[in-house]
């Protein structure tokens, strides 16, 4: 399993994860730079990924969509606030009108840092989002959750654990 | 559990013990929802809608209001999800995203 450290943070809602690769940091910082190879492996298998726009530059905005079982498109912003080449990145992504890509109003945001440094060879890639609110947490887990009973059994669990 | 949260539990239970009631709470999670706008997603009449929302209402899933005569329907985040849980779910989305890139590195 490449991911070696979990750590959540209920108050601040955000997640940090990191995770070891078997590949030199220029290939890991080609997969996130390659709006191509990004979208292969953004996106969980129902809901697979599209980068219309993509490039790592500070002040650029990526727009992408996710395709959900149903063909519903679910398009979302990365407004790129910061690039240190080859070695980290920082956005801010967003909700967006999957017509016009303006983002949508009054929905959540995410602050997210994405950074790679090299260990033994490999990368060492740590990942932290942070979500504004309980409500866009909720809002991008509909997106990638399987449909069906994982769901309710995890809305009991919650109810149980509160 | 004291008993108001036991009446809660099972409330809840039974209103996601339907499929219908589960599909329309994860509608109603993603946005607010005119009744007539849920009803025209399924076979069966306005009434029986209507009354799968008073179910989901009453176990204190979603919430109610007025617009003239529309009823719109929300879902409760904080009711169905503690953050905590929703955080592990987010974990889990990255760990598959993680070994799709473990993945797609070794091969290409």
């Amino acid at each position: 399993m490449p991911v070696t450290d979990v750590t959540t943070d209920t108050d601040h809602r955000s997640i940090t994860i990191t995770a070891e690769f078997a590949a030199p940091v220029e290939r890991v910082w080609e997969l996130y730079a390659d709006p191509r190879q990004l979208e292969q492996v953004f996106g969980p298998p129902s809901h697979p990924a599209t980068f219309v726009d993509h490039e790592l530059a500070e002040g650029r905005t990526s727009k992408y969509y996710m395709t959900g079982p149903e063909g519903e498109k679910y398009a979302g912003l990365w407004d790129i606030t910061g690039v240190d080449a080859g070695r980290s990145f920082t956005f801010e992504d967003r909700f967006a009108d999957a017509e016009t890509w303006s983002p949508a109003e009054g929905m959540p945001v995410s602050r997210n840092t994405y950074a790679f440094e090299e260990v033994d060879g490999g990368t060492r890639a740590t990942f932290t989002s942070v979500y504004e609110t309980a409500e866009g947490l909720q809002q991008v887990l509909d997106m990638g959750v399987e449909e069906g009973a994982t769901e309710s059994i995890n809305q009991i669990d919650a109810f149980l654990a509160a | 559990m004291d008993r108001p949260t036991e009446d809660r539990a099972d409330a809840m239970f039974h209103a996601l013990a339907d499929r219908t009631r589960r599909d329309i709470l994860r509608r109603v999670l993603a946005g607010e929802h005119s009744v007539s706008a849920l009803a025209a997603s399924y076979d069966m009449s306005f009434a029986a809608v209507q009354k799968h929302v008073a179910v989901l209402e009453r176990a204190g899933l979603l919430t109610k209001r007025r617009r003239g005569r529309e009823q719109l329907a929300s879902g409760d985040v904080e009711a169905v999800r503690s953050v905590s849980s929703m955080l592990a779910e987010l974990e889990h989305l990255w760990r598959g995203r993680i070994d799709r890139m473990d993945t797609f590195l070794e091969e290409h």
